[in-house]
């Protein structure tokens, strides 16, 4: 990835929802969300399996940043997109999707670009599917 | 980082990992490979017969949607010769089914095949919005099923088809095992993980994506970009399948093969004779002529129960003691017409089925 940091740049990522999760998001299947090129290595409810985030709190320092990832997209959108915060757990819990949202990067299965670990780019799309409702 | 290649073209970029295999594959390989187990399935178990008039159970729903087009991608690819239907129950849920139904009127157009829709308003003469405001939120889901149960037997009778296929996915028969284990009805693991099931008194039903990942369900809609709909139920939801269906997704987030496991698990239990007299012979119901474990089958009791007003008749044992107290059923009671099947029952199928058929699951 290319890391020109300027603090005043942010990535714009383009993000849809389907399979039923829409519904969380105010009804909208598509979103336009600006992020930060880089944001704290920890939220509140930061994957617990990263070695870091239990000693940090807020106020991070520039070096004690990360790229902005999928997971600090998810943060994002659950703390700052979601409409329906009663039923959050819907589409997140413990730092990343809730099992059975299937999460695409490009149109491809983010378990294969280092699912919550992919570092972002300007213009990504990521697609967010539930597949728990009925069929 | 993802691999250059597939893992089994070797050319195309990889889109997808398999649930079932891990391997990483192209879209195009996804696709034949998707569709190519799916047949696998259908002729490895001898599902159909050139000829066969073929109903498939449709909600709208992604399951029923992919069914659809893979099973009208499939009759064509493989020369299956069947003649396919769409079958739809409107079980009567405004702001949910009515919309579905619409999907499923775009499907019809979509893939160039006749719809049947049969409302439960219809066949009992009450809707679910008309059952709600009856009884509450509590126990709608024992009402919807049975009724739903019987209605896709009912629709498939006047579309004189031989057979009806549903989306049911492994992920939906692995839940249903771990359902039965939970709630210790072992004597019913055999025939919920069965890919066909036929009654003597019922039409054939079977379930081709018994070994299809509700993952590559959802994917091969998504890269198809096939028209489906996907909104809860209004209505309270199951909460007892819903536990099991979380508790799947975590297993399958550790593990993904757990899914299958779980099925050949299911498959592989050996129940003893005296678990599975438990489970009672079945007979025809003396009102409607359906399948039934009792005099009177499930859906003729519910209705009962809410013609009389007495709606837990069919729930609770106090319910239906409340019924019996209260006098036989008088003849002016609304009924399920008689049920009849088209031809009679089938000729004798191929397929690890025939046996006595316990009631629904």
């Amino acid at each position: 990835m290319t890391s020109s940091s300027s603090s005043t740049e942010q990535l714009k990522i383009n993000v849809d929802f389907g399979g039923g999760l829409e519904i969380l998001f105010d009804n909208k299947r598509s979103h336009v969300v600006s992020l930060p090129l880089r944001v704290a290595p920890s939220s509140s409810d930061t994957n617990p399996t990263d070695p870091i985030s239990s000693s940090t709190t807020e106020s991070a320092t520039a070096d004690e940043t990360r790229p902005t990832d999928v997971s600090a997209l998810i943060d994002h959108l659950k703390d700052n997109v979601l409409s329906d915060r009663k039923r959050a757990g819907l589409f997140a819990e413990n730092g990343t999707v809730r099992p059975g949202v299937l999460v695409l990067i490009n149109d491809s299965d983010w378990e294969l670009e280092g699912e919550g670990s992919y570092v972002l780019k300007d213009g990504d799309n990521v697609s967010f599917i539930s597949t728990l409702h009925g069929g | 980082m993802p691999p250059k290649s597939c893992a089994l073209c070797n050319v195309s970029r990889p889109i997808l990992k398999r649930p079932k295999t891990g391997q990483q594959i192209c879209k195009d390989c996804f696709f034949y490979v998707f569709e190519t187990e799916v047949h696998n399935t259908i002729s490895e178990a001898q599902l159909f017969r050139p000829g066969d008039r073929v109903a498939i159970g449709a909600s709208g729903g992604k399951d029923s949607t992919v069914l659809a087009y893979v099973m009208k991608t499939l009759n064509e690819r493989y020369n299956y010769g069947l003649d396919l239907y769409l079958l739809s129950i409107d079980e009567g849920i405004t702001g949910y089914r009515d919309d579905s139904l619409e999907t499923v009127k775009r499907n019809q157009q979509q893939y160039s095949m006749p719809l049947k829709i049969l409302s439960y308003e219809e066949l009992y003469g009450w809707t679910m919005d008309a059952i709600v405001s009856e009884i509450g939120k509590k126990n709608n889901c024992t009402f919807c099923g049975v009724f739903r149960r019987q209605a896709l037997d009912r629709g498939a009778a006047t579309l004189a088809v031989d057979h009806i296929v549903t989306g049911h996915n492994a992920d939906d028969i692995a839940e249903t095992v771990l359902m039965n284990i939970m709630r210790g009805d072992i004597a019913r693991l055999g025939r919920c993980t069965l890919i066909c099931t036929q009654g003597e008194d019922t039409i054939k039903r079977s379930k081709p994506f018994k070994y299809a990942y509700e993952k590559e369900i959802v994917m091969y809609a998504y890269f198809k970009k096939l028209d489906y709909f996907s909104t809860e139920c209004i209505y309270s939801p199951d909460a007892y399948r819903g536990h099991a269906r979380v508790f799947l997704k975590d297993l399958e987030a550790a593990r993904p093969s757990a899914i299958i496991d779980i099925i050949h698990s299911g498959e592989a239990f050996e129940v003893r004779e005296e678990v599975k007299k438990t489970q009672k012979a079945q007979q025809t119901c003396k009102r409607c002529g359906y399948m039934s474990s009792n005099d009177l089958c499930k859906a003729c009791t519910l209705l009962e129960g809410l013609e009389r007003g007495i709606a837990d008749a069919g729930i609770s044992d106090k319910g239906k003691k409340k019924l019996e107290a209260s006098g036989p059923a008088p003849d002016s009671l609304r009924k399920i017409p008689y049920f009849e099947l088209p031809g009679g029952p089938g000729p004798a199928v191929a397929i690890e089925s025939v046996q006595q058929a316990p009631p629904q699951d």
